[in-house]
Formats: structure tokens, C-alpha cells, sequence
């Protein structure tokens, strides 16, 4: 069994192996954390999953986020890449616009994708460009709406029994 | 034993309305159906079982197919996505039939006040009696059932067969 890499280790031969395309931070529970452009996505994480040194080849999640502050970039997409060989886990992120939410499938490299990228869709409207099946999951299919994204209401307006008046308010 | 409707009675016979009549057999037998999603069916098995015993009211006869069920009993949350399945269960139920909404979920939507559940079965068909509660106990489930039982006996025989019964109905969109 291989030991687990460091994080400098790790940030090296990310380097090496697809050029200075990564913006590296770290999380609270140090773990590795890289920014990188949309239009490099599919081109790195298909290097990530073919390196045999480094074995990526296990997508734990996608995570959508929206930041309606950072105008021009509101939704951020988070994939948690699991290095199986490494007992190493690294966060990729990429930013896509809210006007033009599209970013490239990948589904072509993990099968498991496909389900997650649904899901991402289903909630902040991530248009997955190539994925084989792109619609809603979770949600009922007559939903119009991103349930997840910010401008959302969280409560049901037409509820009544929360109301003001009900408590003597 | 339940207790006579209101008649005439003399040596041998015993007069009164069909209505009556008709309610108190229908009161008396009820065949639910249990609609559990959640902790209030819990609450629920605990009032079908001996120590709270909805048998004494002539309930005790669940129907798991909603094509014999008298009463459609809807505890627990129901997610929006889950509407239509139960518009259908109510569809499939023949008439006469009552419905109860068990619980806050099934009333109100509860404290789920978000975008997948929906906010009371109202929304998609027609309730009879609410029991509030989060869950409710068993005794506040009796009582709903008492309550439902009133429903039944005040009933007239056509009620179904009434214009304003069908414009429920449709306002509903239930078939």
C-alpha cells in the first residue's frame, strides 16, 4: 500500500501533469482544493482518471453552489475526485456564469456522473453539455423551477398558518 | 351496540328514516385505508393494537386496496412528487367515501414548509375531518375517527349523487 501523498506532493505532480492550470487552496480539514477554468475540465480530470501514478478514478460527488455575489460566475460546481491508490481526495472547482450555465459532461469518463450531474441539473439548472439524459431526477417533472439556487423562496408564500396574525403578532 | 335513530316504534316494528338508517350501518362498519408515510402511521398501528383498539368502533378491518376502502386515512408527509399517486388511490376508491388527514404534514405540510412536500393533501383531494398533532396519539386518531363517524351518519343517501358533489369533485380535477 502506497502512503498517502502531501499536499505539496500532491500540488507537484498535479502541476507536472497538466501544466499551471490549478488556483490551489486548502480547507479547513486540509484537503486539497484547486480552482480551474471551465473550458480545461474535461481535459484535466480525464488525465486525473488515465494517470496510473495518480488514479482518480473514483467520483465521490458533484456539488452544486450558488454565490449570487460573484457576479459573472454565480454558480460553482464542486467535483470530489477519491484517489483510491493515494488514500488522497481532492476538490476541483470550476465557475460558470448564471446567464450561461453550461459546462462539459462527464459522464464519458465516470458512469457515475451520470446520476450526479442529473441531480445537479434537477436543482441549481446546470446544463450538462453531452450527458446522455439530461433531466430532472429527485424533483417532480412538471417543476419549472431551481429549487436549490438562492433566489428561491424557502418558505411557501401561500402558507397561512405561519402568519403573523395567527400568534397575535 | 350503537343506539337507535330517532322513530317511531310500536309492537313489532320500528319506523325511521333511510338516512339514518343507512348512516348508522355505514358509521359502524368503516373499512380504512391506511395511507402511512411517516411517524403519524406509527401512532396509527399503535391505535389499531389492543390497548387502544379501533375495533371498538367498528373500524378494524384495514383495506390495503383502495377499490374496498370506505375511509382513506393519510398519515405522514406527502412530497410533492407523491400527489398524484395519491389522487389516484383516492380515484380508485368507490363511493361513498371520507378522507382524514392525519398530522400536521398531512394537514398542513407541518414543519416541512419546503419545496418538494406538499403543503397539506388538501391541495389535491377533498378532506373530511383534519387531526392535528405532530405526531398525534392514538387518542386524538379516535377522536378524529369519532368526528368522521358524525361526518357519515349526518350523510344523506344522495349526497353523491348531488350537482354540488360533482363541482367538489371537479375542483379537485378528480375523476
Amino acid at each position: 500500500m502506497m502512503e498517502a501523498l502531501s499536499q505539496e506532493q500532491l500540488q507537484l505532480q498535479l502541476r507536472e501533469l497538466c501544466g499551471d492550470v490549478f488556483s490551489f487552496s486548502q480547507d479547513n480539514a486540509g484537503m486539497c482544493v484547486a480552482e480551474i477554468p471551465v473550458n480545461q475540465l474535461y481535459q484535466v480530470v480525464s488525465k486525473l482518471y488515465k494517470n496510473d501514478s495518480l488514479g482518480f478514478q473514483f467520483l465521490t460527488d458533484i456539488c452544486g453552489i450558488h454565490y449570487p455575489d460573484r457576479k459573472g460566475e454565480e454558480l460553482c460546481v464542486a467535483y470530489m475526485l477519491h484517489s483510491l491508490v493515494h488514500k488522497t481526495r481532492l476538490r476541483l472547482k470550476v465557475y460558470v456564469p448564471l446567464s450561461k450555465p453550461e459546462l462539459p459532461t462527464l459522464t464519458g469518463i465516470y458512469a457515475s456522473a451520470n446520476w450526479m450531474e442529473r441531480e445537479n441539473y434537477d436543482f441549481f439548472g446546470l446544463n450538462f453539455l453531452g450527458h446522455p439524459d439530461l433531466r430532472r431526477i429527485l424533483n417532480m417533472d412538471e417543476m419549472v423551477d431551481f429549487p436549490m439556487r438562492k433566489e428561491f423562496p424557502l418558505e411557501d408564500p401561500r402558507r397561512e398558518d405561519k402568519a403573523d396574525y395567527q400568534f397575535g403578532r | 351496540m350503537a343506539e337507535a335513530p330517532p322513530g317511531q316504534s310500536g309492537p313489532g316494528f320500528f319506523a325511521t328514516s333511510l338516512d339514518s338508517v343507512v348512516g348508522l350501518a355505514r358509521k359502524n362498519s368503516i373499512w380504512p385505508l391506511p395511507f402511512a408515510t411517516s411517524c403519524c402511521g406509527i401512532e396509527f398501528m399503535s391505535t389499531m393494537s389492543a390497548h387502544y383498539d379501533l375495533g371498538r368502533f367498528g373500524a378494524e378491518r384495514l383495506s390495503f386496496t383502495p377499490r374496498q376502502a370506505d375511509l382513506l386515512m393519510v398519515m405522514g408527509t406527502i412530497a410533492k412528487k407523491m400527489g398524484p399517486v395519491l389522487r389516484q388511490v383516492y380515484e380508485q376508491m368507490a363511493e361513498p367515501k371520507w378522507v382524514i388527514a392525519v398530522g400536521a404534514c398531512a394537514s398542513s405540510g407541518g414543519v416541512f414548509d419546503t419545496y418538494s412536500v406538499l403543503q397539506g393533501i388538501d391541495h389535491i383531494i377533498p378532506v373530511d375531518v383534519y387531526v392535528p398533532g405532530c405526531p398525534p396519539r392514538p387518542e386524538q386518531i379516535i377522536e378524529g375517527i369519532l368526528r368522521i363517524q358524525d361526518v357519515i351518519q349526518s350523510e344523506g343517501v344522495r349526497r353523491r349523487d348531488s350537482e354540488e358533489y360533482k363541482q367538489l369533485l371537479d375542483q379537485y380535477l378528480v375523476k
